[in-house]
């Protein structure tokens, strides 16, 4: 992996990965790999997650209050680190929802258009 | 449970966090085998999806806020080392730092107990006191009245109001009868400043029986120094002024009246009593304002401003009740006033100008010592080329540059620390006795805490700027210069001409400052007193007044004239004694110790002109001191006018008075005022015949020339308080218990105190003005060898990036005198910028200090000038040594070093 594909998926996912994990928790508590898997097959594997960015955003989310972990076991009983949501994720969650889709209403407005005229 | 949440998201270990990926890795590659991946397939795939562990390790690692700890960690050592590695400039910056922060340190522990904390008491800031002001006659402080605390007692805005009155008395039954500062207060007193005694107990606060109640607390100071610290000494009696109380406690070390001056504050005995009943009258009349100075403590919850317009009310309707006693003209208020403003508000105005003065010498320390960085960052240009080359970040070198700037300031605040407790005995030893909360001075953790804040903030000022030429360096250009001797970019030796002229803009306005200081200094001890002070001693006395009038032998002037007449016979049989005269102690000339002391006990002299309108003349206030006919003659005070007191003059005859010049051209201006006659302007007052004038003299205060005065007779008015003057070719230090043996030997119960030459009351009276002056001047002379060598420091470094040119151009046969010419023109354009930026900023400052100033004007053109020859003087030799070593150059060492 070279440097310049890296730095394109961290602008590429600035901001939207906490959006995402946030919303895979709501199901309920996951563990990273978990978190990963989920946010892949929902995307129907249009949105490939590198794990190592995970990890870091998970942390950053942990100490911002949003989520809180505990280690707990798998279902096919492997020890992991569980994700649950906390009463300020579930807020952050729809505040960054609307946000989301207030940004790419407007993209998608001009992206339009643009379409229009030309 | 939330901030538990964070600080254990902070404590997680990175161990913890591997462990995590681990588990994801094992996860995601059991998942891929589920798929059918073989074993060897699975793992790598799952590792490949996984991209990068150890960036995402690193990303844990930033993530948590160990990472400043960490750079500090390297920072730290590395600094230390490179310190360690130049010792010379290393001692240089921190000797400096130690200085400057020792200095500050010093002058804010003081600052910090007087002016920060200048009340040891609880909730310092419910306590006022209360200040009666006749503001349509112009009189300040007159005084309460019984029925007027009755009535701010009950107003419902104070928790309690205790008047206080400071009185001397004689003590007696200890060894030496011993004059003792006493202050008569309310049974509430104690409860008002929240003070318990370390023995004992205090007054009663609600005790509102007539009379003096016949109890005493007494200080620390004299249940050691009188009792031997006697642990039984409440089964004790003592006999004040020949009356005997009881000892019901002993205050706690320490302990000190809230007091405008030493004395008031240095209180040795307290009693109490509810101001009524003898032998105070039965039932005291507003009018009588015999109360001098009251103290309060506000209801909780209530401001000063709050309580003062409930206070104004209340005044207001008083007038509106009691119209006879309250005249319109007079315009009666009652003024609330923080009661710190009492205690320190006579020194606020020295202790700011010292602050600001040290200040200063730390800034320019700082200065000198942002230059020495500079001058060393340039021979550290390669060594922070390399690193920002070889990758390392900007942000980094300047934090690592500041780290070490910091640290050497923390070196120098310890330093400074260290000199300060070892010579904290020596410097307490400096500070006036007048000082407020003396005792209190101590290097306390609010003073730590201070040297510490400023060691890190004169660290970071003198490391930014050689820290932000970091960003500037042009890695090319100093790489390419191979280990020459590198010459320094422009815009570095332009930082330093700028930090040399303001080094020299700071200094410029603390000499001007200390020269102003000094010549009013000068002039002030070089003032015509109009009185001789050479070989007169005063030594002083009391006689006691007891409550009963009956047991009182000194009741009136005619029990007291004998005696009188007895101690100046006596008094005059001492060897070397040419000359004896009496007075009360406000005839001691330029006394400080009691001069607003006279007003606390005794009140203002107020006073009405004969043939004037009462009612609409407003009285004067005026300065006055009861003295014997000798008393003129002996301190050399020339009569003008008319006659002295003589014989008949008792208390039998008309009550007469010698006014000064200064009175009678205020007072007579165009008439002749022998003859003329006022009287206090109290009823029962008899009127006083002008019988002679007497030239000016500067007893009240040097600064003044012309104070109005009067000189009663002290065969007429009596004197409790009594100051023995004698001239002649004393022995200074026999005459206390000469005068001692006779005066006891009249009446055994009379003590001696505070027996000193003239010359050393007016040196005492200059005591707090000779203080700031010599802090001054010494920061200042500090501040100039501290200019000096930072001048010294620039063109001599000037000089060695220049050898290489000075060689070539002697080579070419230069004159050696145009080369010093060149050196020192360099040093005299930074000196003399320097100069013309502090004249600005010393006329700002020295007219901020006018109040300060004595006899010289704050523009005093004299001192400028002086001033800034002597700072171009000082630049010239400063800038004269690297100039000889300039034409000292051989030329073909010069050359060679190419």
């Amino acid at each position: 992996m070279s440097t310049q594909d890296a730095k394109e998926r961290l602008e590429l996912l600035q901001g939207t990965l906490d959006l995402l994990i946030l919303r895979t928790l709501i199901f309920g508590s996951q563990h990273g790999q978990g978190i990963a898997r989920a946010i892949q097959e929902t995307s129907e594997e249009e949105l490939l997650v590198e794990h190592g960015a995970l990890y870091p955003a998970l942390q950053r989310l942990e100490e911002r209050g949003w989520i809180s972990a505990k280690w707990g076991v798998s279902s096919n009983n492997r020890k992991a680190r569980f994700y649950s949501l906390t009463a300020a994720g579930r807020k952050q969650l729809v505040k960054e929802t609307n946000k989301w889709k207030r940004l790419t209403g407007a993209i998608a407005r001009i992206l339009g258009a643009e379409n229009a005229k030309s | 449970m939330r901030k538990a949440k964070v600080m254990s998201g902070r404590k997680r270990n990175l161990d913890d966090f591997t462990t995590e990926i681990e588990a994801h890795m094992e996860l995601e590659t059991e998942r891929l085998r589920e798929q059918g991946l073989g074993e060897e397939e699975a793992r790598a795939s799952a590792r490949r999806s996984f991209g990068n562990v150890t960036h995402a390790e690193e990303r844990f690692y930033e993530s948590s806020r160990w990472l400043w700890w960490d750079h500090l960690r390297q920072d730290v050592p590395y600094g230390l080392r490179m310190l360690r590695k130049s010792p010379g400039f290393t001692a240089i910056v921190v000797l400096t730092m130690a200085l400057g922060i020792g200095t500050t340190t010093a002058i804010f522990s003081v600052v910090d107990a007087t002016l920060l904390h200048p009340l040891p008491y609880p909730q310092p800031e419910q306590l006022v006191s209360i200040e009666d002001d006749f503001p349509g006659v112009s009189a300040k402080d007159v005084g309460m009245s019984e029925p007027e605390w009755q009535d701010l007692q009950d107003s419902g805005i104070f928790e309690y109001v205790s008047p206080t009155w400071f009185d001397e008395n004689n003590l007696t039954g200890s060894s030496q009868p011993a004059r003792v500062r006493i202050l008569i207060v309310a049974p509430n007193y104690f409860a008002l400043l929240g003070v318990k005694p370390q023995l004992g107990r205090g007054f009663n606060p609600t005790d509102h029986s007539p009379g003096l109640i016949l109890e005493v607390l007494i200080s620390d100071g004299l249940w050691k120094r009188a009792f031997g610290a006697d642990p039984h000494i409440l089964e004790k009696s003592v006999r004040l002024d020949t009356d005997l109380y009881r000892i019901v406690g002993v205050m706690p070390p320490g302990f000190d009246a809230p007091g405008r001056v030493g004395e008031e504050r240095k209180i040795e005995v307290w009693a109490a009593t509810s101001f009524y009943g003898p032998p105070m009258s039965d039932h005291p009349r507003r009018s009588e304002r015999n109360l001098p100075t009251a103290i309060a403590r506000l209801k909780p919850g209530l401001t000063i401003a709050a309580a003062q317009s409930r206070v104004d009310a209340l005044v207001s309707s008083l007038r509106k009740q009691y119209p006879a006693d309250y005249p319109v003209q007079s315009a009666w208020t009652v003024g609330l006033l923080p009661l710190k403003e009492r205690v320190v508000g006579n020194v606020r105005r020295s202790l700011i100008l010292l602050l600001g003065a040290v200040g200063l010498v730390l800034l320019i320390g700082c200065v000198n010592v942002a230059n020495l960085l500079l001058a060393r960052a340039s021979s550290r240009q390669r060594e922070i080329a390399v690193r920002q080359a070889l990758g390392g970040a900007r942000t980094r070198l300047t934090q690592q540059l500041l780290t070490e700037s910091v640290l050497l300031s923390l070196l120098g605040g310890i330093a400074g620390l260290a000199i300060l407790f070892c010579a904290k005995g020596f410097l307490l030893r400096l500070l006036p006795d007048n000082l407020p909360r003396l005792n209190d001075i101590s290097i306390s953790w609010n003073v730590l805490l201070f040297a510490l804040a400023v060691s890190l903030i004169t660290g970071a000022i003198f490391g930014l700027v050689p820290a932000l030429q970091v960003g500037r360096l042009d890695l090319t250009y100093v790489l390419k210069q191979e280990g020459r001797g590198s010459t320094g970019s422009n815009e570095q030796g332009r930082a330093r001409r700028m930090l040399v002229v303001t080094e020299f803009a700071l200094s410029f306005v603390l000499i001007v400052a200390a020269g102003l200081l000094l010549r009013s200094f000068w002039d002030l001890l070089n003032v015509r007193l109009g009185f001789n002070p050479q070989n007169v001693m005063a030594v002083r006395t009391r006689l006691p007044s007891p409550n009963d009038p009956k047991s009182d032998i000194y009741q009136t002037p005619a029990q007291e004239a004998p005696f009188f007449r007895e101690i100046l016979r006596r008094a005059r049989t001492l060897p070397r004694v040419e000359e004896a005269a009496l007075g009360d102690i406000a005839s001691i000339p330029l006394d400080e110790s009691l001069r607003d002391l006279k007003l606390i006990s005794e009140g203002q002299f107020l006073f009405t002109l004969e043939g004037r309108d009462i009612e609409s003349d407003q009285p004067g206030v005026v300065e006055r001191s009861c003295v014997t006919p000798d008393y003129f003659h002996l301190l050399g005070m020339p009569l003008l006018r008319g006659r002295l007191f003589n014989e008949l003059d008792d208390d039998k005859g008309p009550q007469v008075a010698v006014i000064n010049a200064a009175f009678a051209k205020t007072y007579w201006p165009d008439q002749d005022p022998l003859g003329k006659r006022f009287k206090r302007t109290r009823s029962e007052s008899p009127w006083i015949t002008v019988v002679g004038i007497i030239a000016n003299a500067r007893t009240e205060s040097l600064a003044e020339a012309g104070v109005p005065k009067i000189y009663l007779d002290l065969y007429q008015t009596g004197g409790k308080r009594l100051a023995i003057f004698v001239r002649g070719h004393l022995d200074a230090a026999a005459v206390p218990e000469e005068v001692r043996e006779q005066l006891q030997s009249v009446d055994p119960t009379l003590p001696v105190s505070a027996a000193q030459t003239l010359n050393e009351t007016v040196t005492a009276s200059l005591a707090e003005r000779r203080f700031s002056m010599e802090m001054v001047a010494l920061f200042a002379l500090t501040a100039l060898l501290l200019a000096g060598l930072g001048i010294y420091g620039v063109i001599s470094y000037m000089v060695s990036e220049r050898t290489h040119e000075i060689g070539i151009r002697l080579a070419l046969g230069a004159d050696r005198m145009s080369v010093v010419k060149m050196v020192l023109r360099q040093g005299l354009r930074l000196a003399i910028a320097g100069a013309a930026v502090g004249f600005v900023g010393a006329l700002i400052v020295s007219h901020l200090m006018t109040g300060l100033l004595y006899g010289v004007r704050p523009t005093d053109p004299l001192t400028f000038a002086g001033v800034a020859l002597l700072l171009i003087g000082v630049a010239l030799l400063a800038c004269y040594i690297p100039a000889r070593r300039a034409i000292r150059v051989d030329p073909l060492v010069a050359l060679r070093y190419e």
